[in-house]
């Protein structure tokens, strides 16, 4: 690079490097679907081509909003979440065969989450505006977690939680909304009173404890994940929950001691819980007991579906079965929570490591935009989302291969479920939005909008040297 | 806060270490564990849903694969399934109701994982081929099996055994009650549970040691027996052609109350002294009474052995099959009914078959032939059957001795109703009192008697002595026309 700019960094917003990796995730979900198809005649019909440009037009309007609102979003972000969407609308389209619908509900959930992703960063522009809305992100996180105890709302009993609000033939999960609230809560109100909460309070020992008014939304947000579990009876829910507040409170705070009193508190709960609901308990035998026949047979409450997840993982191998020639249909919900075993099924573990990888990217990449952030709301909220998505892939991914006691929280991007999807999206286009603010260039005027030459048909002039458009130093790219 | 924010994403890239290292094991190092834990159905139910051979009588296919769904790509279809429920069983594509008959007893033919196919194995393991298996192709006749199963009325249980002496070959081999295996076979798994529920309710049907049909149904053989008591006494040296045997119209055992009394349905009483043809034309008991009385039980029981009773049918039935029995440690009135065929004499349908088939073939038994010939998906020939003789029942001159006096019995003798115009026909008929006022009735024989090319045999369980008669004879007629094509 020139020497002039040995103290400033001259920000890409690499929308080219998006646009090319775009095209290639698409290519990836798109030739996923095709290559189920191949095996399974009937499924590759005429309007799978229509689907299928679909989900290009989507990723691409999100693209070109990307180009017009956050140039300098992270262009690995809308590449990760696209390649991950596009290979569970493959995986649900697969398994529902000729007669399913769960596929094209995925596809209308897509494209429905993808709209309103691009309303969201068309409108808000820069995610500080969310500041404004902390408390009223309390007050509809709330009502949100309520709406499923609600009597005319709630759906009932799904496989033994009461998750689910119904409205006409939807169903939906309001906590997958409310994680992205109670993210922003936390966000704004840790932001403004972290150093309250730092240095208010006694030290006792090597604690440094803060003074009890302080401590409410921390035992407030306990409060929430534990109502969660004994009311809705989720364990997996309640762990999110739980997972986004420390995180958040550890960032906000630097302090070690949270995240021990946290863990400490988690354990005490879930061994109540084990013991109080023969759910949990269920839940706990499955896992660590899983062969046992008793347990393997027992309905409700048996083990089958996480030991056919694993034998139809097994099935795989490294290489796996290939799309469509396995048989992960045979356990139940394939599509939705068992979907990780699916693919470990029919793509083998070098596909499923390799979808892994896609999540740790995409996580990354939202830690990295946290870190980049220059404001304290946008780090806290960025971590959240982050990390809830890593705890969920983690909740997931554990309970799939009995890492951990099984629950029932989504797979993001890949499970069939709208609420899920819609709210994956929405954090990304978030972590988009931190991105932008954390990448671009430090500018307190209006934004300027339009494509500029770095990001149009035309190349840069040579290959090491890129235009400089903006003079403005900032300290962290990426 | 951005050292607390890198130190959240470490604990991420623990997490996702951790999940790294768990799918590793699962689909590496523990994957063969899993593999073969014996609670996983994967490998086996991706086999059910292959292709399987052909089960074919006279080209046509009984049973064959055809395309499924998705979850499984062929299933088993049975054209004409009742007919050949017996001979075919039938095979549940997901699994869950087991397999029968020869479904199950070829099974690694059909699927292509016979030793005789391992050459085929490898060949379709280079060429990137789904296994195939290979086609069976039955002796069985079409229009006879058909033929036989219509002699049959619905709601009556009962037996027919068409077989070539020389050869062993089974030209028809049906029973009933039958049912249709495609109502087992379907790819509905509660439909399927829910047929073989009904069939396991179904009186004469036992899918589950699959010893139902004339291979395994175990009857009293009742007079058909007599064959054999012939076959020893004239073995014995006591007895000859022309002996003359006591006829009275009950036998009496000292110092038991029980009396044996005659056959009431033919002209056994006209006679207290019978030859050889008229005992065995008019089904007489005392003279066999006596006659096993006489020789005493293990002459009668190596006799029984000899024709096959309580014997394995040999290696090309390839059916599961009933063994029967002639019981030993009989007191005197126990033998004197033993040697009619009743007490605890048990025999499959087509034991009398191959009983006959013997006397037909000169004494000797041949191997019952179900299978004809093994082929390959691409035609050629895996295996080509020979008949093959299974054992030596008795000599050809006592063989032709009894040939005769069959004759007699269609000739002036209660099979009458199975004479074929222009055809010599040799016979043998048997009512076993089951006890309850009912009978097991039969029809053995053969035609034409001087050059026997099919034997017959018809058994028709827990009917009264009319409609025994009416079931038997003459629907061996028309078996014996049918095959000769008179």
């Amino acid at each position: 690079m020139s020497t002039a700019l040995t103290d400033s960094v001259v920000v890409k917003p690499r929308r080219n490097i998006e646009l090319v990796l775009l095209v290639l995730a698409l290519l990836v979900g798109i030739g996923a679907s095709v290559l189920s198809s191949v095996n399974n005649p009937g499924s590759l019909n005429g309007s799978f081509w229509f689907q299928s440009s679909l989900l290009a037009v989507a990723s691409l309007a999100m693209h070109i909003t990307l180009r017009i609102r956050a140039q300098y979003a992270d262009p690995f972000i809308l590449p990760v979440a696209v390649a991950l969407n596009g290979l569970g609308l493959a995986m649900i389209h697969r398994l529902d065969g000729s007669k399913g619908t769960a596929g094209d509900n995925q596809l209308r959930w897509t494209l429905i989450a993808v709209a309103c992703t691009i309303v969201l960063i068309w409108v808000l522009r820069d995610h500080r505006r969310l500041r404004g809305f902390t408390y009223i992100s309390l007050a509809v996180s709330a009502v949100l977690l309520v709406l499923p105890m609600v009597p005319g709302l709630t759906a009932g009993d799904i496989n033994g939680a009461q998750l689910w609000i119904q409205i006409g033939p939807f169903t939906f999960q309001p906590a997958e909304i409310a994680k992205i609230t109670l993210a922003i809560f936390f966000a704004g109100y840790l932001s403004v009173n972290r150093d309250l909460i730092l240095l208010a309070g006694r030290k006792i020992g090597p604690l440094q404890l803060p003074r009890f008014r302080d401590m409410g939304p921390m035992l407030a947000a306990w409060a929430v994940s534990i109502g969660i579990l004994v009311l809705q009876r989720d364990m997996g829910t309640s762990f999110m929950f739980f997972s986004l507040f420390m995180v958040m409170i550890y960032v906000a705070t630097g302090r070690v001691s949270w995240v021990v009193i946290g863990l400490i508190l988690i354990a005490v709960a879930g061994t109540v819980a084990a013991q109080l609901f023969t759910h949990v308990k269920f839940r706990m035998e499955s896992w660590y007991d899983a062969f046992d026949p008793v347990i393997y047979n027992r309905d409700p409450g048996g083990s089958s579906q996480i030991v056919n997840g694993l034998f139809g993982m097994a099935d795989g191998g490294i290489f796996g079965t290939g799309l469509g020639q396995g048989q992960p249909y045979l356990v139940p919900y394939a599509n939705s929570d068992m979907i990780i075993a699916s693919f470990g099924e029919e793509l083998g573990l070098i596909g499923l490591a390799g979808m892994i990888l896609l999540y740790l990217l995409l996580i990354t990449r939202g830690f990295r935009a946290a870190l980049g952030a220059r404001d304290s709301f946008g780090k806290l909220m960025g971590v959240g989302l982050s990390f809830v998505m890593a705890v969920q892939c983690f909740v997931v991914i554990g309970g799939v291969t009995r890492l951990i006691p099984l629950t029932g929280l989504t797979t993001p991007f890949l499970a069939a479920g709208g609420s899920s999807l819609l709210a994956n999206w929405i954090v990304v286009g978030l972590l988009l939005m931190i991105s932008n603010t954390a990448r671009g260039p430090v500018d307190t005027s209006p934004l300027h909008h339009g494509d500029d030459d770095s990001a149009g048909a035309s190349a840069p002039p040579s290959g090491d040297t890129a235009p400089i458009r903006d003079t403005h130093v900032t300290q962290e790219v990426s | 806060m951005n050292q607390a924010i890198r130190n959240a994403w470490i604990a991420t890239v623990v997490l996702f270490a951790l999940l790294f290292g768990a799918v590793s094991y699962i689909q590496v190092i523990g994957a063969r564990d899993l593999n073969t834990n014996p609670l996983n159905t994967l490998a086996l139910t991706r086999s059910l849903c292959n292709d399987r051979g052909t089960i074919l009588a006279g080209g046509q296919p009984i049973a064959e694969s055809v395309a499924g769904n998705e979850a499984c790509k062929s299933k088993r279809s049975y054209p004409d399934g009742a007919v050949y429920a017996g001979i075919t069983g039938y095979y549940s594509t997901n699994g869950s109701q087991g397999s029968t008959g020869m479904e199950r007893s070829m099974n690694s033919e059909l699927t292509g994982a016979s030793d005789q196919q391992f050459l085929d194995r490898v060949r379709q393991l280079f060429l990137g081929k789904q296994p195939q298996g290979a086609n069976v192709e039955t002796t069985l006749d079409p229009k006879i099996q058909k033929l036989a199963y219509g002699l049959i009325p619905d709601g009556v249980q009962g037996y027919i055994v068409v077989q070539n002496p020389k050869t062993g070959a089974i030209l028809a081999m049906v029973s009933k009650p039958s049912y249709d295996p495609n109502t087992v076979a379907t790819l509905d798994r509660s439909a399927a549970a829910a047929a073989k529920a009904q069939l396991d309710g179904t009186q004469g049907i036992n899918l589950y040691q699959n010893v139902s049909g004339p291979t395994g149904a175990l009857l009293s053989p009742g007079s058909v027996f007599k064959l054999v008591d012939t076959a020893a006494a004239l073995e014995s040296g006591k007895y000859n052609k022309d002996s003359v045997l006591p006829n009275p119209a009950q036998m009496s055992f000292p110092g038991i109350d029980y009396k044996l009394p005659n056959y009431a349905g033919g002209q056994c009483y006209t006679q207290t002294q019978a030859s050889f043809a008229f005992a065995l034309a008019n089904s007489c008991n005392t003279p066999f009474a006596g006659i096993a009385l006489d020789l005493g039980e293990n002459k009668i029981a190596d006799k029984a052995k000899a024709f096959g009773i309580g014997q394995d049918p040999g290696d090309q039935l390839h059916l599961d099959y009933g063994k029967g029995k002639f019981p030993t440690g009989l007191n005197q009135p126990q033998l004197a009914q033993s040697a009619i065929g009743q007490f605890d004499v048990l025999v499959t349908p087509l034991q009398i078959s191959m009983l006959t088939s013997a006397i037909a073939n000169g004494g000797v038994q041949m191997k019952p032939e179900l299978v004809k010939t093994l082929r390959a998906p691409d035609l050629r020939v895996i295996t080509e059957y020979q008949p093959e003789a299974l054992r030596t029942a008795t000599t050809p001159a006592v063989a032709q001795q009894i040939n005769d006096w069959m004759v007699g019995v269609v000739d002036n003798g209660l099979a009458a109703g199975a004479a074929v115009p222009g055809v010599k026909v040799a016979a043998k008929t048997g009512t076993a009192e089951l006890g309850n006022g009912l009978n097991n009735s039969w029809f053995t024989g053969f035609a034409p008697a001087d050059n026997p090319q099919v034997v017959v045999t018809i058994a028709i369980h827990g009917v009264d002595v009319a409609t025994g008669a009416q079931l038997t004879s003459p629907n061996a007629k028309k078996l014996f026309e049918a095959v000769l094509n008179k």
